[in-house]
């Protein structure tokens, strides 16, 4: 297990180099046919949506990309999706609850993006609307966070049976610089927030949110890409058997619990 | 007048000009003139300013603008709920520490003392018009009524009391959005909360949300937003990222309405913009077009 710490992670997920959803979906699945647009407004290049075939069997895919270069990142808007975006992604969701295939969520953002059109078209309603229709999908819903999973954009992909990270991911209410923006009006005690707001994998185990850690090579995924999308591949093909098991009934009510069950608080 | 007295008068109108605009407009009187502290409510929409005993009568909107300004939880139960028939729900949850984030027991046992509540969300059972419903009450006085874990899990708790006794809900919704003090737990009440309501949809029960001010982050991009009908208050601020954080991202100022009730209505993601004089009516109309039957005949009267 990773002995870094939250800001060494940090460091290390935003290094030039460590693999996007661009690499890991060749690596994962055979036959990926990319599918576009909400439908409604338009398509947004920040989350990729197909379907593919993983171990022999289809799959919906849904990612959020990331660029490994400043042209990518542009055309993906740095992972930030819009809200037709999240629609796109709740289509493919219904399009897989209709033919029984699992969902496969890549979740990797610094969080929705902010802006006048964004609100305009309803960035909250479009989250809004994903995590209730991802919390009754007839389907099994896994999520694994590549990197950064920022706030209600991460969580809109997030809202799953079964949560899992890449070992130096980090998931997180805020980026630690906007905790310290927020909080003591100091953008500077970045690493200090990191440190404070319990964001890592193991953290995220230990709170129940997140099931499975998958090992990265030292010094990252970067090191060595085919390595980790075959440890991400290994995960996914003990996981999706596993979930396809279980009677949908119980696979919702195992879902609802996952969530119902975090909080804590003192009661009189 | 010599020269150098009229570059005075324009002097002194330059220094005026830099004033808060409002205050031009303001019936605020002479300088000199102590006015007790809270005697005076000043609208935080059209700066106008006017007696506090007005404007509570009012129920607390700008006779101005028509801005529906924040109030707290009792004013808002005595305005909307039928006398004495409120019951709360889960009085007893306490928040906790759960990141251990410096000073937070300190802040909420402070909040707690000075709102008189144990937490940002009030839940219960009440009538309004004799019809059965349950109802949350969001409240900016504490701690802009940011959700963490009890937040979540009351409103939780509600949709789940109200699935179980085939009641509707009309939550209050107000929220300055996740609570940062409580990390990732406070993000999962967004999905926590949402799987609530997917179930009281599910067993085929209305949820009504009235949207008040402010309305924004997590809370706007989870039950708020989930609403059968959505309702909002007029003038109120709606939307999910901060208005500065989209500033500082455009590098430009945004207008004065973007992320009103009114660009809301306009843009498609609220059903009705209505006044708090007519709320109660209006719910009323609402419980009936949804086939709720009314407890017993009803003769008027609000108040908790």
């Amino acid at each position: 297990m990773s002995d870094l710490t939250a800001t060494q992670r940090l460091a290390l997920i935003r290094e030039k180099g460590r693999p996007t959803v661009r690499d890991y979906i060749p690596a994962l699945f055979t036959n990926f046919l990319e599918l576009h647009g909400d439908r409604h407004f338009g398509d947004d290049a920040a989350i990729i949506g197909g379907v593919g075939m993983f171990a022999g069997k289809p799959v919906t895919v849904l990612a959020q990309v990331k660029g490994r270069n400043l042209e990518e990142n542009k055309q993906s808007n740095f992972s930030m999706p819009h809200p037709e975006g999240y629609r796109k992604a709740l289509r493919l969701a219904k399009q897989a609850e209709k033919f029984h295939r699992p969902v496969i969520c890549l979740v990797d953002t610094p969080g929705a993006f902010c802006g006048i059109e964004a609100e305009k078209r309803g960035q909250g309603e479009a989250i809004a609307r994903n995590l209730m229709e991802f919390m009754t999908l007839r389907t099994p819903i896994i999520s694994i966070v590549l990197g950064e999973g920022g706030s209600g954009g991460a969580l809109a992909l997030a809202v799953c049976d079964e949560l899992a990270m890449l070992e130096n991911a980090l998931y997180s209410v805020i980026s630690p610089r906007g905790f310290a923006s927020i909080l003591w009006k100091d953008a500077s005690r970045e690493s200090e927030a990191a440190e404070l707001m319990k964001i890592t994998a193991e953290d995220l185990v230990r709170f129940g949110v997140c099931e499975h850690i998958i090992d990265e090579p030292d010094g990252g995924a970067q090191t060595a890409p085919d390595l980790t999308a075959e440890s991400i591949g290994d995960y996914l093909a003990d996981a999706i058997p596993r979930l396809k098991a279980l009677d949908t009934e119980t696979l919702l009510a195992r879902r609802y619990d996952k969530f119902r069950k975090i909080g804590v608080f003192a009661e009189e | 007048m010599a020269l150098e007295d009229l570059f005075k008068v324009v002097k002194d109108r330059s220094k005026a000009d830099t004033k808060p605009k409002t205050d031009a407009k303001t019936k605020k009187p002479a300088a000199g003139v102590e006015i007790p502290k809270g005697l005076l409510f000043k609208c935080p929409r059209c700066g106008t300013v006017v007696y506090r005993d007005d404007f509570e009568r009012n129920k607390s909107v700008c006779s101005s603008c028509n801005y529906h300004a924040r109030i707290g939880y009792r004013e808002r139960l005595e305005m909307t709920v039928d006398k004495g028939t409120f019951v709360e729900l889960d009085p007893g949850l306490a928040s906790l520490n759960p990141i251990e984030f410096p000073g937070y027991e300190d802040k909420i046992a402070e909040l707690q003392a000075s709102c008189g509540m144990k937490e940002a969300v009030i839940t219960g059972t009440c009538k309004i018009h004799k019809y059965n419903a349950v109802i949350g009450i969001m409240d900016s006085n504490f701690m802009m009524a940011s959700m963490g874990s009890v937040v979540g899990e009351k409103i939780t708790r509600a949709f789940e009391y109200a699935t179980e006794h085939k009641l509707p809900v009309v939550l209050f919704t107000a929220s300055g959005g996740a609570r940062m003090q409580e990390g990732i737990i406070s993000l999962m009440q967004m999905a926590k909360t949402s799987g609530a309501i997917a179930r009281h949809s599910e067993a085929g029960q209305l949820y009504v949300t009235v949207m008040t001010d402010p309305t924004t982050g997590g809370v706007t991009a989870s039950f708020a937003s989930l609403g059968d009908i959505i309702i909002a208050e007029p003038k109120v601020l709606i939307g999910f990222a901060g208005r500065r954080v989209i500033e500082g991202t455009i590098k430009q100022k945004l207008p004065d309405d973007f992320q009103s009730a009114e660009f809301m209505l306009e843009n498609g993601f609220v059903d009705m913009i209505v006044e708090r004089k007519y709320l109660r009516p209006t719910l009323s109309k609402i419980f009936r077009t949804h086939n709720y039957t009314r407890a017993e005949e009803y003769k008027g009267g609000a108040g908790a």
